[in-house]
């Protein structure tokens, strides 16, 4: 039937099933129809997380180091500074804090910088439980929320009433978002449901707060730990999946991110549920911040490019994205008291 | 935070500037000579071709053709310098010779990877990341071994051949240069190297790396040219050994040549790798994987992972996440630093890539090309999948060496094996899978020179590299690469 | 002495374990270097060749697939054998080669030590030719010596068992199989050999014994494009050049004769082995 054909001769293919790659294929699709499965108990919990692919180390970091090759320029460069502006939570999360001192915090976040007023407010500003009212009569008026770490944040080691009381009053207090810790103990010894639940738990006392779930992936070490806690927060209905709390030596990392958003991307395409992602925790320059933007863009693309579905947990990070991009527009390096340092 | 009717997220919206490298930083010269006994000379007909940028087909340099007569000078060269003086120079010096180069290959990375993009189309991360940090690896290594060769395994005492004559591909120009010259160089022998015709830059800038090093006169020589040059050089009675990387097809003409002398052979050939995936393969990283199999350096790679064998129970997902992510690769002028996928190398390749593609579907498999735009000017080729390909395809079997991948299916462990031997060539295989036993079982039966379990496309000088059946015998790299080197 | 008529064996090839006639019913005769009749030697054919390289084949996989160890026994067996039925050797080695009985007993005796010596290569091979590589980066990379395949060796013409044992015994040590072509005018030691490999637990095609016209059956074994390596020590210059030349139309790995004395080298080993790399991530 096929009639030969020699190398060299010209082919003419007419009733060939060429299919170009379409827009379609080019996307996280999101099936909006799926649900996001209802968990009976820790055996079916655990035959979920057993269907996950596992995460090879080299190939993850090999992915990130690929991509952080990328050359961000010109135009694309101040879009991603301005974005990286609006996504940020801006923290302060110390012993000493005072309100005096959240209070110039809430200034910064909802005017970075005054000289300028096209630049974007932050996404948040972040504070322990019991500065939350402060916060929010500071901010008052302004679109910038206010976010609580709770649930005996970083250690989460209290019982679990503890954590719950913790979660109430901040939400009380007026808290839009929560950022809980996972109980990192239960889920290295293997008591998974026990994660779950607490979650489940805590989202249902947050109200018509968003809940964000601190991994603490410092702690969890390994990238297939990381994927299988993203599963357990996202099945247990975190509205965020949180890298870390700042307060562990090893923070938020480019890999972990990526495995990260790998998790939240295949939990969209399943569940037709979409979960963001906030890295914390070590993000000080502007360029890394384009690298994690980087990762975002070409790991789960447009949908998650938006404050409402990634953040940055940090507080050095926005002088950095002012000064880049005041040198974008002067052209020049700036001095670092061009802007305020709180 | 669950909406109706959400869109679909759009992968790469947010579009990278051009962020151009500059070609200025190549100083090309109008036109070059050949390298014979430490200086640039004019080829003695005056012949001379031109080599152009294949993203632009502008012309980047005028290059001389080396004659019959050019590869005598060359030979004759290369065998006073090892008379006279590479064969009274101690291993410890010679070592200290090639410290030196890959010290300026590093010095002069950057002009170098510029060089190597604009001649050979080749994205600028690629030459900047991969083939010019490996080259000078390479210079580091054999260094190295110049004082130890009496460790290697091969005798107390082991003696270099003489004079080599090199003949490599246009894919990695600079790297399969370095690839050639240090081992040579470092078990004590002088060489004759000819670039390959549409991609000659690298070598003759090399050739001046090679001046400001100190290498004396004659060491090495570079003769430009196309087939008749290399054909020259295979034939030269002069010549006490040839090493060549390219096509089986002229490997084998190659070996029937020198059939009849006393030279020694190495060949480094062909290849239809395969890169076989077990449903629990790591799937993020195994994706990314099979990229760099097949679209790393344009699939122009003897070791491509050019028939993906995947397991039954995860195909259709696998194609779905593999045809999403062809759809990312950017490709376009291989001088951006965002560039994934660069141009092909030549017309002549182009053409090859277009015809085997044709028979892709004239035999039915089915095609998913990359709706990526081409530039007007230029060879280029959208990142191609075919699906539903079969054993007896055609492009399960032959070399495209272009961006096109075929997609076939397997049930076992056994069946997996047995279509990825069933090929003539026995370069490289890929093993994808978190089960240690399962991938070392494999690794055990592929018959490849090199497989790369849960990973893909690695060289380093330290690792051997080369072939089993047609696609060619001997190894580079490593303490196996000082074999073809010496006499033993 | 004695008046009984002695019974005379029919010598006949090897191939796949059977001991068969030349499918083409022909044979040839062989003279002691005395110029006395010997025996009548099967005369291969091209079709006993392309019989003996599909055994060859399928016999390359089960050997390899042995242990090292194992394989290391059955050769080791395989000297038993031969230390044995030594006599026999001797006595054909003698006739066949012309040499006293003190000669032919030490070239029996150094072929029947070098089998010893290459049933111990077995388990060696991969740690003296291969090795870990560093690599810069998160990689396990390990080398290691894979038996190149189907091995034709062109057995040299003069030392009839000597010789035969170290172009066949290197191969098959290193995990190859072997179709080899017997000295011409000299085939009886080496077809001794092959029985004894017989009852040495050789896995039936490892070792195929080919008896014939050299320059004939040589240039099928060069030409057959399922054998992957070619071992011309047997072959004069003129025609190692051409065998080379065919060898060249399906890239066969070929062993030149050596002119050197290469004793106690492993180049037998080197040459019919592949160095296959494996790279493997290194992680959490």
């Amino acid at each position: 039937m096929a009639k030969r054909l020699v190398i060299g001769s010209v082919i003419n293919v007419s009733t060939a099933p060429l299919r170009l790659v379409t827009p379609e294929d080019h996307s996280v699709v999101i099936q909006t129809s799926s649900q996001v499965p209802r968990i009976e108990s820790e055996t079916q919990l655990r035959s979920i997380l057993a269907t996950l692919s596992g995460v090879d180390s080299v190939g993850a970091e090999a992915r990130v180091a690929k991509l952080a090759t990328r050359s961000i320029k010109k135009s694309t460069k101040m879009a991603a500074l301005d974005l990286a502006i609006s996504m940020v939570d801006l923290t302060t999360l110390e012993g000493a804090d005072t309100p005096g001192k959240v209070t110039s915090l809430c200034t910064k976040a909802m005017r970075p910088s005054p000289m300028d007023l096209s630049v974007p407010s932050v996404a948040a500003v972040c504070v322990y439980p019991d500065l939350v009212a402060h916060a929010r009569s500071v901010l008052k008026g302004s679109s910038v929320a206010v976010a609580a770490v709770a649930t005996s944040f970083p250690s989460g080691r209290a019982s679990l009433n503890v954590k719950l009381m913790d979660v109430r009053e901040a939400v009380a207090n007026g808290a839009d978002e929560i950022d809980m810790v996972i109980d990192r103990g239960a889920f290295l010894s293997g008591r998974i449901g026990q994660v779950y639940e607490e979650i489940v738990a805590v989202k249902q006392v947050c109200g018509n707060a968003h809940l964000k779930v601190i991994l603490e992936t410092g702690e969890l070490v390994t990238y297939d730990n990381v994927r299988k806690a993203s599963w357990i927060a996202m099945l247990a209905g975190a509205d965020f999946i949180k890298t870390s709390t700042g307060k562990v030596p090893v923070a938020a990392t480019q890999p972990v991110a990526l495995v990260m958003l790998e998790a939240v991307r295949d939990f969209a395409e399943t569940t037709g549920q979409i979960v963001g992602v906030k890295v914390a925790g070590g993000i000080r320059t502007a360029k890394d911040a384009i690298r994690y933007l980087v990762i975002v863009n070409e790991t789960v693309g447009s949908t998650w490019m938006t404050p409402d579905l990634f953040r940055f947990g940090a507080s050095s990070l926005l002088n950095d994205l002012l000064m880049q991009r005041l040198k974008q527009q002067r052209g020049a390096y700036i001095r670092p008291d061009e802007f305020s340092g709180d | 935070m669950t909406e109706n009717n959400l869109p679909n997220s759009k992968l790469g919206s947010l579009q990278y500037d051009p962020a151009p490298e500059s070609a200025a930083i190549a100083k090309l010269k109008s036109s070059y000579g050949l390298f014979i006994n430490g200086k640039f000379t004019d080829p003695s007909k005056h012949e001379q071709f031109e080599t152009i940028n294949p993203a632009t087909e502008k012309r980047l340099a005028t290059i001389s053709q080396g004659s019959t007569s050019d590869i005598d000078k060359a030979v004759k060269a290369a065998r006073k310098a090892y008379d006279n003086v590479w064969s009274k120079t101690t291993g410890a010096e010679r070592a200290k010779y090639l410290y030196r180069i890959a010290r300026i290959i590093q010095e002069r990375s950057r002009e170098l990877a510029v060089v190597e993009t604009l001649d050979n189309g080749k994205p600028i991360r690629e030459s900047r990341d991969v083939d010019v940090p490996l080259a000078a690896a390479h210079f580091f290594y054999y260094a190295g071994w110049a004082d130890k060769l009496e460790h290697a395994g091969f005798g107390n005492a082991p003696k270099p051949i003489g004079v080599a004559g090199q003949i490599i591909p246009w894919n990695f120009p600079l790297m399969m240069a370095a690839w050639k010259l240090a081992p040579a160089l470092a078990a004590g022998n002088t060489c004759v190297l000819k670039p390959a015709e549409t991609t000659p830059l690298s070598a003759l800038l090399l050739g001046e790396i090679l001046q400001q090093a100190g290498l004396p006169d004659g060491v090495v020589n570079i003769v430009t040219g196309d087939g008749v040059t290399g054909s020259a050089l295979v034939d030269h009675p002069g010549v006490d050994k040839i090493a060549f990387t390219g096509s089986t097809g002229v490997g084998r003409l190659i070996q029937q040549r020198v059939a009849t002398s006393h030279k020694r052979l190495t060949l480094e050939l062909g290849g239809k790798g395969a890169n076989i995936v077990y449903e629990d393969a790591p799937i993020d990283e195994m994706i990314e994987g099979i990229i760099d199999g097949i679209f790393f350096n344009q699939g122009h790679v003897c070791c491509a992972g050019s028939r993906l064998l995947v397991q039954e129970s995860i195909a259709d997902d696998v194609l779905r996440r593999l045809v999403r992510r062809v759809e990312q690769l950017r490709v376009g002028d291989p001088m951006d630093k965002n560039t994934d996928i660069g141009a092909i190398n030549s017309a002549d390749q182009l053409k090859r890539i277009k015809e085997l593609v044709a028979y892709g579907e004239q035999e039915g498999a089915t095609r998913y090309t990359s709706s990526c735009e081409l530039p007007k000017k230029g060879f280029w080729f959208a990142p191609t999948v075919f699906a539903d390909v079969s054993q007896s395809h055609r492009i399960a079997r032959e070399e495209i060496f272009g961006p096109v991948l075929s997609v076939l299916t397997f049930r076992t462990p056994e069946e997996a094996i047995t279509k990825a031997n069933n090929t003539n060539y026995g370069l490289a295989c890929g093993v994808w899978s978190e089960k240690g036993s399962r991938t070392l079982w494999t690794a055990e039966r592929l018959r490849a020179g090199v497989v790369w379990a849960n990973t893909y496309n690695k060289f380093d000088p330290t690792s051997p590299f080369g072939g089993t059946r047609e696609s060619g015998f001997g190894r580079e790299g490593g303490k196996h690469g000082l074999e073809a080197y010496l006499n033993v | 002495m004695s008046d009984r008529l002695e019974i005379r064996k029919t010598y006949k090839l090897l191939i796949n374990g059977a001991f068969p006639r030349s499918e083409s019913g022909r044979s040839y005769e062989v003279i002691s270097a005395k110029d006395e009749f010997l025996a009548n030697a099967a005369q291969g054919s091209r079709k006993d060749l392309r019989d003996a390289v599909v055994a060859a084949r399928a016999a390359q996989a089960k050997w390899w697939s042995l242990s090292a160890y194992n394989r290391g026994q059955v050769i080791y067996r395989l000297a038993e054998m031969a230390e044995s039925r030594s006599d026999e050797l001797v006595e054909f080695v003698k006739l066949s080669e012309g040499v006293n009985s003190e000669k032919a007993k030490a070239s029996v005796a150094k072929a029947i030590d070098r089998i010893v010596w290459y049933a111990g290569w077995t388990d060696k091979i991969s740690q003296v030719l291969g090795g870990a590589n560093p690599v810069a980066g998160p990689f396990y990379n390990f080398s290691v010596p894979k038996p190149t395949g189907v091995i034709g060796v062109i057995a040299p013409q003069n030392s009839s068992l000597e010789g035969f044992v170290e172009c066949v015994i290197a191969p098959i040590a290193a995990g190859n199989s072997v179709i080899a072509l017997a000295s011409e005018k000299r085939p009886i030691p080496a077809v001794l050999l092959g029985e004894m490999t017989e009852t040495s637990d050789f896995p039936a095609g490892v070792l195929n014994i080919i008896t014939g016209f050299t320059s004939e059956l040589a240039l099928g074994l060069a030409s057959h494009e399922d054998i992957d390596g070619l071992d011309l020590e047997g072959a004069d210059e003129a025609f190692a050049d051409e065998l080379a030349f065919l060898a060249a139309g399906s890239i066969k790995r070929v062993l030149r004769p050596s002119k050197k004395n290469q004793k106690n080298s492993i180049h037998r080993l080197r040459a019919f082995v592949e160095t296959s790399t494996v790279w493997h991530t290194i992680g959490q």
